[in-house]
């Protein structure tokens, strides 16, 4: 009993348990509605997976499914990036506990109520269930925009800090944090009211659906205002949370700090004022630019640190370029968040700025199903890459060394890319294979996709075998992070109640005098 | 030695991706499907559930085509219309955005559409447009020898494809029909029972597999021959025969059209204001199924011709 009870806490108390737990939720989503497309529809499984869970799949209803099944994974996603910030940012541990139990319990009723009411029958008190948990995760919102509150005075940096700051010592990082779970407070209210208006879930649509629709009403402006600014603020909280996993500082980081905030800014007002305004697009533009350039920043300084850190190591006292090179590539899980933030620019912002700029001339010459795949293509990629970042920097906090740490983070970066880059052509095709001569382009490039991502999901599958299996050891690897992580919290926890004792000791100094 | 096998295996899977053969390499098998393509149905004046959440909507009666019009049909169009002068072969500007391409083709002469300066709206003057382009890359299932035009005869009675909406509104217009409008093709396709909430999501019923329709990997005879994208299949294919040992259910729509799903995408006749677009109906041999639910639609320009869009026409 005691076995499970602590397995327990370390699995919901800790921050790399959480974070396991959603992994694995993710993971398992990932496995099970994997298989009801894509090759495997081919192949027969869609129907094995829908006969042995009992699932029911009216075809009306199949877009609510995927809107549904985008919130599970889009939440999850969300909570885990909440729990590294938990983490990694300075709040007291009330705030962090509060957090991170609210933000567990919504997400986890997201995923399996919401699930259970789109795949498995219309019972609407799970869909309730399902609401209930978007507003757990809603309320994990506040409470961590709460601790995140930039101009709170334990949470100022000194004058030689090497971290961006104002005058005044705010911490333009924690700054950028706090903006960026604003934004994405105000843009779920986007996707609350007009999922409440559409009766919750009884009438549905897919975005990329009505994008040729000339008159599109204010809901379905918000609805696609929402999707696209929820999953640009994924990305910048991921490249915040990487950046202070590598300690991202310095003249680049002061530079990068206020373009984010300001970045952040712009594109949420943008993706959010589509609603009423014609020239939304150019706001966006604008926003998201800064939002790249700060991205570009963290790579440079990323990249510069690892070459020089293992340069350092290896004690070279004047590289050859060949040599910086290999030092630069010789973590692929601290290389790798940074080379996805590039390989993005190839797969998501480049084919977004294309299909913008040549929108009336290619886009809109093609049947409506070529630019859905386009639309749907670019974004899918970017939530891959996000996912993949998480999972480089996971594996880094599991503690993978060696020759595994190598074969983990490259076949996570090179499935992903070929698989990315294999979707990207495919989307494209159009613009170099006629219809009538594209099955060998579309053969290749399918095959090409479904092996990068098998190689993905291969790797993830190993990983997750291997913590599950290190669960059931005495003093497994999950008992070092446990015990690690109870020193760390336990040590901070003191400091805060020090700190509070002279506070009120101080105090009744004040009254007694 | 690893890297070296690893390499090879990646580029024998790449070309083994490569290797399928194209359509104008292989002969396409010939079936006769005992459908005939110049019946048409009656369909009653009455409701009907539209759209996926199958609202009630009145559609009046109306005549539709019970296949989709086909190469042998088209091609008797074309000599027909460019013999009375209503068509003539030669160069067509094909507008796409700010571009303007020349196609070699069979086109005539099109009133153009009201445009009002809207956001996005291309505008589609009056003037001659393009029916069928004549290209040689072995899409085109009909030839043109200077006089007549002569469909292949593997594809005779298979959709007439590469046909532009202004080449499919003009066949029918020249047989005093029209193109149906979306609502009347809906309720052609799907009827008016409902099963639970809704109404049919295929024209034959809720569940569909490879012997329904011709869809994407969905194994039909065609598919073993040109690979999984497949090519069209002669109109009316699905009709419960067996042919080469492959089985067809009988996937006839409640009104008894064939090829309301997969197939073709098929053009409709609705213009709406403010962009242009043509929409289409149905899904097509490289749809997924996702795309056969009889409410789903495709668009395009009036202009736009593909090996996957035909027609089929409708009229009062």
């Amino acid at each position: 009993m005691q076995a499970i009870a602590t397995r327990f806490n370390y699995l919901f108390r800790s921050t790399r348990g959480l974070v396991l737990v959603a992994i694995a939720t993710v993971a398992l989503i990932t496995a099970i509605w994997g298989t009801l497309s894509g090759p495997m529809v081919e192949w027969g499984v869609r129907d094995i997976t829908v006969k042995l869970l009992g699932m029911d799949l009216q075809a009306a209803q199949r877009e609510g499914r995927l809107i549904i099944l985008y919130h599970a994974i889009a939440i999850t996603v969300i909570a885990i990036e909440v729990y590294f910030m938990t983490e990694l940012l300075p709040m007291k541990r009330w705030e962090q506990l509060f957090i991170n139990a609210t933000i567990t319990i919504g997400y986890l009723l997201v995923a399996i109520f919401g699930l259970a009411f789109a795949y498995f029958g219309h019972n609407y008190a799970f869909h309730g269930l399902f609401l209930v948990g978007q507003s757990l995760v809603f309320f994990a919102g506040v409470l961590l925009a709460y601790a995140l509150w930039p101009w709170r005075k334990d949470a100022r940096l000194p004058k030689d800090s090497p971290y961006a700051h104002t005058k005044s010592g705010i911490d333009l990082e924690r700054t950028a944090f706090f903006v960026m779970v604003v934004a994405t407070l105000a843009s779920a209210i986007w996707g609350a009211v007009p999922g409440s208006f559409w009766t919750n879930g009884q009438e549905t649509f897919l975005a990329e659906d009505i994008i040729r629709l000339p008159h599109k009403t204010y809901l379905q402006k918000a609805v696609i205002g929402h999707l696209h600014i929820m999953l640009t603020l994924v990305a910048v909280a991921i490249t915040l949370i990487v950046g202070r996993w590598m300690d991202f500082k310095g003249i680049l980081h002061k530079i990068a700090m206020p373009m984010m905030i300001f970045g952040t800014i712009v594109t949420t007002t943008g993706a959010l004022s589509v609603v009423w305004l014609e020239w939304a697009h150019t706001t966006i533009y604008v926003g998201s630019t800064f939002i790249m350039l700060a991205a570009l920043f963290y790579v440079i300084y990323s990249w510069n640190k690892l070459i020089k850190d293992r340069i350092a190591e290896l004690g070279i006292e004047n590289p050859t370029f060949f040599q910086k090179i290999a030092a630069l590539v010789h973590d692929p899980l601290k290389f790798g968040t940074g080379w996805q933030m590039v390989f993005m620019n190839f797969t998501v912002s480049g084919v977004g700025i294309f299909l913008a700029v040549k929108l009336e001339d290619i886009f809109r010459v093609w049947p409506h199903r070529e630019e859905r795949i386009t639309l749907t293509g670019h974004w899918h990629i970017l939530a891959g890459l996000i996912a993949t970042i998480i999972l480089l920097y996971y594996g880094d906090l599991s503690g993978l060394k060696g020759k595994i740490r190598k074969w983990y983070g490259w076949l996570i970066i090179i499935g992903s890319d070929i698989a990315f880059a294999s979707a990207t052509i495919f989307s494209m095709k159009r613009l170099f294979v006629s219809e009538y001569a594209q099955q060998p382009l579309v053969n290749t490039v399918m095959l090409l996709m479904d092996i990068g991502l098998g190689l993905v999901l291969i790797i993830l599958g190993i990983f997750m075998a291997w913590r599950l299996i290190d669960l059931f050891k005495g003093n497994g690897v999950w008992r070092q992070e446990f015990n690690e992580e109870t020193k760390r919290t336990a040590e901070a926890e003191l400091r805060e109640q020090q700190q509070k004792i002279e506070e009120l000791q101080a105090k009744l100094a004040e009254v007694s005098q | 030695m690893k890297r070296t096998l690893f390499t090879l295996i990646l580029l024998a899977l790449m070309v083994s991706g490569c290797a399928t053969t194209s359509a104008q390499e292989i002969a396409a098998p010939y079936f006769d499907t005992g459908i005939d393509s110049n019946t048409w149905v009656t369909i009653p004046a009455g409701e009907y559930p539209s759209g996926q959440m199958s609202h009630m909507v009145f559609v009046d009666t109306f005549d539709i085509m019970v296949t989709d019009v086909t190469v042998a049909q088209y091609a008797e169009f074309l000599n027909e219309a460019l013999a009375s002068g209503a068509i003539h072969v030669g160069d067509f500007e094909i507008h796409e955005g700010e571009n303007i391409r020349q196609v070699h083709g069979v086109g005539g002469y099109y009133e153009g559409d009201p445009f009002d300066g809207y956001d996005h709206e291309e505008e589609v003057k009056a003037g001659d447009k393009i029916y069928v382009p004549f290209v040689d890359d072995g899409s085109l299932r009909l030839t043109f020898d200077g006089k007549t035009f002569t469909p292949d005869e593997a594809y005779a009675n298979h959709p007439m494809t590469m046909v532009s909406w202004f080449g499919a509104n003009a066949y029918c217009e020249y047989y005093g029909a029209r193109l149906p409008k979306e609502l009347e093709w809906e309720k052609a396709a799907r009827g008016t029972e409902r099963i639970g909430e809704y109404g049919l999501p295929y024209p034959w019923g809720e569940e569909i597999d490879g012997h329904y329709a011709n869809y994407y990997a969905s194994s039909d005879p065609y598919e073993k021959v040109f690979g999984k994208l497949g090519s069209t299949t002669p109109v009316g294919f699905y009709n419960g025969k067996t042919y080469n040992g492959f089985t067809t259910h009988d996937a006839a729509s409640p009104y008894g059209l064939y090829d309301m799903a997969g197939n073709v995408w098929q053009w409709m006749g609705d213009d709406y204001p403010d962009q242009h677009y043509r929409h289409m109906r149905g899904g097509s041999y490289y749809s997924y199924e996702i795309d056969l639910r009889v409410w789903k639609f495709n668009s395009a320009g009036p202009d736009y011709y593909s090996p996957a869009v035909g027609f089929r026409c409708a009229q009062n």
